[in-house]
């Protein structure tokens, strides 16, 4: 079998995923725990899950760390 | 659910001092409001930037997209405030609202001009998104008919509808929320569905070994 792995990772879905509902209303903590050399991932693990599937949600997390480093 | 901390959190010096002053009232109030409308118009013009190669809003434009999320997002501000609980800094909880508005208002606008329609159904520009390239992959013509037999019998209409708008077509998922009048949420859980369904039927048809985390 050659190597699928762009059809794996979109195909892939993972039971922890929270949905973009639960992970945007906790972004700002996320962020701020990301921000700060925390363990976001590890408290978090469903919002980490979601936001590595979710694009827009993804963008939203990347676009407030950004603005967070910004000041 | 993965709460968040609990309410009256220990505010950290900054968040107290933008909280007495947004309540303190007369021109300290309102140096405050200045101040923060002023940062959420910052954010938001820089998020539109971050964002322009992936919208078909442009120009003049954008920059209008930036001025109403930072309207929006400091009316939202405001009317939350004593729903505040600490939980992060201030800035962080009030920038949010600029995001989320940036993202919102970019979904509505990409209909001025899209780039795709609903129901194009452009299958022939699936393999690039979902990394088949037949010359490298034997299998890619198998399962490309596997993916399009799936959603077109094992989907209802919307989900259908969805599927070929945001996987097939490319349309951003909040461009399809916001004219479907939905939630995003809403629509990534009918993606996240088809998706556990394609997996499916392509590890039933040898395609794909791994379980894929599915439960």
């Amino acid at each position: 079998m050659s190597d699928l792995g762009a059809l794996e990772r979109f195909l892939r879905t993972d039971p922890r995923d929270v949905g973009c509902e639960e992970a945007m209303a906790v972004l700002h903590v996320y962020v701020d725990l990301v921000a700060a050399g925390e363990d976001a991932a590890g408290r978090y693990p469903g919002v980490a899950v979601h936001l590595q599937a979710c694009g827009p949600c993804g963008e939203d997390f990347a676009g407030l760390l950004a603005a967070v480093a910004d000041g | 659910m993965e709460c968040a901390r609990g309410r009256a959190e220990a505010l950290d010096e900054e968040s107290a001092a933008w909280l007495r002053r947004l309540a303190a009232g007369g021109a300290e109030q309102q140096a405050a409001e200045s101040d923060l409308h002023a940062r959420l118009v910052r954010i938001a013009l820089a998020e539109v930037r971050r964002r322009s190669a992936s919208t078909p809003v442009t120009g003049p434009e954008l920059d209008d997209v930036a001025h109403q999320a930072a309207a929006d997002a400091m009316l939202a501000v405001l009317a939350k405030l004593a729903q505040f609980r600490g939980e992060s800094r201030f800035t962080t909880w009030a920038y949010r609202f600029v995001i989320l508005e940036v993202s919102s208002k970019l979904g509505r606008h990409y209909w001025r001009h899209p780039r795709a329609d609903l129901d194009e159904g452009q299958w022939e520009q699936l393999p690039g998104r979902l990394g088949l390239d037949p010359e490298r992959h034997a299998e890619a013509a198998g399962i490309l008919a596997e993916v399009r037999r799936v959603v077109e019998d094992e989907l209802t209409s919307h989900q259908r509808l969805v599927f070929t708008a945001v996987v097939v077509d490319g349309i951003p998922l909040d461009a399809l929320a916001a004219r479907l009048g939905l939630g995003r949420n809403a629509i990534y859980k009918v993606i996240f569905d088809a998706r556990r369904k394609i997996r499916r039927a392509l590890v039933a048809k040898g395609y794909l070994e791994e379980p894929g985390w599915e439960q």
